[in-house]
């Protein structure tokens, strides 16, 4: 056993670089924290690297299976003699590649924000904040323990928080971060009680024995699936409550509303946050506690299967309609992690059943390097054109040749083009849906087609279409963005394009014997095809300017609006919060506390001021009044008495 | 042998020394060091109970003293400490520092402020470190009177009035203190007819149930009172938002834990039996203060009212904590309450220096301070943050030890107040992102915030000893949990008397 306590330093690096930045560097070394933030994620970055080689290569297998290794654990919070939250690593392939992911993606970014945010005042609290991002993100990954994740889950919703409002003297921005954070926090209510079920039930908060205890241990399992309440056992109450967190994260309906407004934020962040890392989280949690979902609770599966693939049509749908370039990717990536999801709800647990799983994993992987390209790009195309807005843009082909090939080979992955890594992961999922779902799959295909259409849209429209017109003159001849910029879209473009080479299944699996999955030429033809038909639409219709999109669309009035207007759920969601829980519940306690508790504390209050007041007027200090009170009294005693006597 | 009497000859010594100050600066100093002083004590206490607990002394409390006051009644002066107690002497002792230095530039009747001041500690930890019952009350009407004053003269706003409410309130809630403690006193015959205050004593002597089922409601809602016990609320937020910064600090952070201890260490130790019968009421209420707090909260416009009407709601996880009776619910409740006073003393000091400088409170009238404060402004985002219970704040780990011995209880009715005091973690979320989004962030809203300057010295002091308070809990959790493991686990032993006698 190599020792492996210099783990640790792959989450410590970024804290105490964070720590640095955050409270020395802007009145130190503003000049340099770009530098330092980049360093340490770069240092991190290698020894992930070197984990991943001893992992995959060295200590990982034991016998041709995967074995979960605990690196590190220590006690931090004990809450009875056999429950506590640990702080620890463990090691086991989906947290060695997200290791990998987070690493490799938060240094790309790094290395990008320094072009992109060059000359930003306030660059040492983005550096700060982005490092402290990348710790709780990687914080979480490696958790050891069910509470570990929810705390690290809750660093990385307020890391998410204070980037999107990163420009915090605008208002959209700061609504942005608001409603991130909060619809976020109302799904980890579920992540919360979900936790408390479990833990109950398998009197334990570490994943290990908690997947033990829950799906082999009969002591456990009995009362934890026979204790049903309104029709499912405890069990799938409980894992039902966690997707329900994995959801608000992930931007799954009903929790999706965030995702789009969370593109307030920089768009190195958008990258990182909200594409590539921390948006996957609830898939990982999904995929940490897979075996449970998949032995013990398949009704809680199915629950997740669903909601992934109507998330992913859903916004594959509202993306085919937006505008706003960033909004397109961030719908994208709800679609795309929709196909994570029920990539994960139609997968078996061992052998080639589990196929899904692994193609679900391999989606995130190959998704993490596409999409946060994607955004890298547009990023770059942003701020060369300095708008959002597709039909501001047009023609930029020449301008931005590295920008535009990087983009192109993105859109290729994601589209599922072969070679290209998209292809090989999203061949996976549908081929495990097609398995097991005929509807999913149905769903999965036309979504598919959707993501061709609506990826070539973007791209014709920003690179080809009508020919870019500056608003002044001179931009328009520098056009590529700084190499600070351009290096991390080559390298991604370079990873993106290959990735999906990698023969994943060898890796990662659900019961962690390796998965050897051949190629289906046959099976993969058809998809391919559908994704050449989306190509080839938005080809037609959006590589020269035209009016054929704008008649469709006015033919399709009703639907586009509803799809343009993201069908209302944000006004759903606005109705709810606004007119019921604000008029109905909060205004109807302020006047309870203060007119019915309070008044009647002062009612008591004034009672007792009233009754004094009645009884001063008999101390009016004037002799006669005393000697009736005197006479009064005696007569009314003498008569009492006579009356008591007789 | 530490002696615990120092703990009270300190303030009173400072409280003389600073009525013998020449000018502001010698009082302010005098308070300062004094204040420090105790804190140093409090934390050389600390080591003390651990050296001692490392010893293998498991006595329930630690470094007695005890002589008599008044023998006729059988009333001693009786102190020791436990963990729990030490916690609170140190959450005490931090919030009075932070508190003079926040103060450091109060403009008038420099000397009787910080005299009030230093006499409201010695309160609080005469409070604390008592184990005698009438030398406990005692010190809890101590810790009343100055609270009066300091609204009154040092106020703002309608301060008449909620001085006068708040102190009535509290000598109300003292009043049923008074009659409970005087029932369980002559409760305990231990032989010849003579009777006791002493604590430890009285845990030993059962009282029969019958007698304990009126004794405990008394001792709980006069206690409750000071902890903003629903429907007993309501002198929280008028006192809280027309007192003055320090005196709101104290109150929240301080005065409002004395009842959350009492009802720990008066009415549920003493009366266990009593306690299991009543739980479901106190749980209910617990619950009913947490969310209706957190709704309230949602509707406050007024900075200062909004952390007051929170803190009704953060109170409520004490409660429940304790109403759950078990040994990590009320682990829970004292992690609790010393984080819900560092961390409520943290939001009462920054919104008024804030207030010190935009000279309004009203959310609305706020706005962008972020980009001409930037220190107070950051400090008010983190006591934002951990009210809303973030991990790595000291509130994530109390509210979640709550939940966490709340949940073992398996009734539906307690799963259901768990969920719902679960719930609240959402609403505090809404309102604490809503005032912050729009006082500190968002566009300057008013021209002249831009003439402000950041923190002084004193306040930056103030606001970094709070917040390393604050880490030192939520980043390390284990060392209060030593602290308070040893003692919970003795008073549980008691509690659990109650319950096999049910």
């Amino acid at each position: 056993m190599i020792d492996s306590t210099y783990i640790l330093l792959i989450p410590l690096l970024p804290f105490l670089s964070f720590l640095l930045i955050g409270l020395l560097g802007r009145t130190y070394f503003p000049k340099q924290c770009s530098i330092i933030g980049t360093l340490s994620l770069f240092a991190s970055f290698v020894i992930s690297l070197v984990v991943a080689y001893q992992y995959f290569f060295q200590i990982g297998q034991v016998n041709g299976i995967y074995q979960k290794i605990t690196a590190f654990k220590m006690v931090w919070l004990q809450f009875s003699p056999n429950i506590s939250i640990d702080m620890g690593i463990l090691l086991d392939p989906i947290s060695v590649m997200m290791l990998l992911v987070v690493t490799f993606i938060s240094f790309m970014i790094h290395v990008y924000s320094m072009g992109y945010m060059h000359g930003d005042p306030r660059i040492s609290v983005f550096y700060s904040f982005l490092s402290l991002f990348t710790f709780s993100m990687l914080g979480l990954v490696i958790s050891t323990n069910i509470f570990q994740i929810y705390i690290f889950w809750e660093l990385v919703g307020i890391s998410s928080f204070l980037l999107i409002g990163y420009y915090y003297e605008k208002p959209s921005a700061v609504a942005a971060s608001k409603k991130a954070f909060i619809v976020t926090r109302f799904a980890d209510l579920g992540f919360l009680v979900g936790i408390l079920i479990l833990s109950f039930q398998s009197e334990t908060l570490d994943f290990q024995t908690l997947i033990e205890r829950l799906t082999t241990d009969t002591e456990y399992l009995n009362s934890a699936t026979t204790a049903s309440f309104f029709g499912f056992s405890a069990l799938t109450w409980g894992l039902t409550l966690v997707f329900a967190g994995g959801a608000g994260k992930s931007a799954m309906l009903p929790f999706h509303i965030w995702l789009p407004d969370a593109m307030e934020g920089p768009t190195p962040v958008s990258a990182l946050i909200h594409a590539a890392t921390m948006v996957v989280a609830g898939v990982y949690l999904v995929a940490r506690l897979f075996p449970v979902f998949s032995i013990s609770a398949p009704e809680a599966l199915n629950i997740v299967a669903y909601v992934g693939a109507f998330s992913s049509l859903f916004a594959a749908i509202i993306a085919c309609t937006q505008t706003d370039i960033k909004r397109v990717l961030a719908y994208s990536t709800m679609s795309q992690i929709g196909f994570m999801m029920f990539a994960l709800g139609v997968s078996g647990y061992g052998g080639e059943e589990g196929l899904g799983y692994t193609a679900s994993m391999f989606h995130l992987f190959t998704h993490a390097m596409f999409k946060a390209l994607l955004f890298l790009c547009a990023g770059a195309v942003i701020h060369y054109v300095h708008s959002n807005e597709m039909n501001d843009m047009g023609g930029l082909r020449k301008l931005m040749p590295v920008t535009h090939i990087t983009f192109l080979i993105a859109c290729l992955a994601i589209t599922g083009i072969p070679p290209f890594s998209g292809f090989f992961s999203k061949e996976e999922i549908l081929l495990a849906a097609y398995h097991s779902n005929k509807l999913i799959f149905a769903m999965g295909i036309l979504t598919a087609a959707l993501t061709a259409f609506y990826m070539f849209r973007l791209y014709f429209t920003i690179f080809w279409s009508k020919p870019f017109k500056s608003h002044q003159a001179e931009t328009a001849h520098h056009g590529e963005a700084p190499g600070t910029m351009l290096l991390p879209l080559i390298i991604l473009a370079f990873f993106a394009a290959i990735t999906g080479l990698i023969r994943f299944g060898k890796y990662v699996s659900s019961d962690g014997a390796a998965l050897i999955s051949e190629l289906h030429v046959d099976f993969s033809i058809a998809p391919v095809l559908i994704a050449l038909l989306g190509i080839g639409i938005a080809y037609y219709l959006y590589k020269k300017e035209n009016d054929t999109p704008q008649k469709l669309a006015t033919g399709l009035s009703g639907f586009y609006k509803a799809a343009y207007g993201k069908f209302y759920i944000d006004e759903l969601y606005l109705f709810i919060t606004k007119g019921i829980v604000f008029n109905l519940v909060g205004r109807p306690i302020a006047w309870f506390d203060k007119n019915i508790v309070d008044g009647g504390i002062n009612l008591s209050a004034s009672t007792v001021g009233y009754i004094s007041e009645t009884i001063k007027k008999f101390q009016s200090g004037k002799v006669q009044d005393y000697a009736i009170y005197f006479f009064a009294a005696t007569i009314g005693f003498v008569l009492l008495f006579i009356y008591l006597w007789s | 042998m530490t002696n615990l009497s120092i703990l009270i000859l300190i303030p009173l010594l400072t409280a003389l020394a600073v009525l013998m100050g020449r000018n502001a600066i010698q009082i302010r100093f005098v308070a300062l060091i004094g204040s420090v002083i105790q804190l140093l004590a409090g934390i050389a206490l600390l080591f003390s109970y651990l050296a001692e607990r490392a010893a293998g002394n498991t006595a329930q409390m630690l470094f007695e003293y005890r002589c008599s006051w008044y023998s006729a009644l059988n009333i001693e002066y009786y102190v020791g400490v436990d963990g729990i107690s030490i916690a609170m002497i140190l959450l005490t002792a931090v919030v009075v520092v932070a508190g003079i230095l926040i103060s450091w530039n109060m403009q008038t009747l420099n000397k009787e402020f910080f005299f009030l001041i230093v006499l409201l500690s010695l309160g609080a930890y005469g409070f604390f470190i008592s184990l005698d019952l009438f030398t406990l009350f005692f010190f809890l009407e101590l810790a009343v009177i100055p609270k009066y004053l300091l609204i009154g003269i040092w106020g703002s706003g309608n301060k008449e009035y909620s001085a006068m409410k708040l102190a009535l309130m509290l000598m109300g809630g003292s009043a049923l203190v008074l009659v409970g403690i005087l029932a369980t006193y002559f409760n305990t015959n231990i032989g010849n007819g003579v009777h006791t205050f002493d604590l430890i004593k009285i845990s030993q002597i059962s009282i029969p149930v019958q007698t304990q089922m009126y004794i405990f409601p008394l001792l709980f809602v006069g206690f409750g009172v000071f902890t903003a016990l629903f429907p007993f609320h309501t002198w929280a937020p008028d006192g809280h938002s027309s007192a003055p910064t320090a005196a709101s600090m104290f109150l929240a952070g301080i005065s409002m834990k004395l009842g959350g201890y009492g009802c720990l260490r008066v009415a549920t130790y003493l009366m266990p039996e009593a306690a299991h019968q009543y739980s479901w009421v106190i749980v209910l209420l617990a619950t009913a203060a947490i969310i209706y707090g957190a709704f309230a909260t949602l509707m406050q416009k007024d900075l200062k009212y909004m952390n007051a009407y929170s803190s009704v709601s953060h109170c409520g996880f004490v409660l429940l904590g304790i109403g759950m009776l078990t040994k990590t619910a009320i682990i829970g409740a004292v992690i609790q309450m010393v984080s819900h006073g560092l961390m409520t003393a943290l939001f009462f000091g920054s919104i008024g220096m804030l207030y010190e400088r935009t000279h309004t409170r009203q959310v609305a009238q706020l706005g962008g301070l972020l980009k001409t404060l930037p220190f107070l402004s950051t400090v008010f985002i983190i006591a934002g943050l951990c009210s809303l219970g973030l991990p790595g704040f000291s509130g994530f780990v109390a509210e979640m030890t709550v939940f966490m011995g709340a949940w073992q209880r398996p009734e539906l009715f307690n799963r259901i107040a768990t969920i719902l005091a679960c719930a609240s973690i959402v609403v505090t979320a809404v309102y604490i992102l809503r005032a912050a989004g729009k006082s500190v962030m968002g566009p300057i809203a008013n021209e002249q915030f831009k003439n402000v300057t950041d923190a002084r010295w004193t306040e930056k002091l103030a606001s970094i000893l709070l917040i390393v308070a604050i880490l030192s809990i939520g980043f390390a959790p284990f060392w209060i949990i030593d602290l308070i493991d040893v003692d919970t686990q003795l008073i549980m032993e008691n509690i659990g008397r109650g319950l096999s006698s049910n």
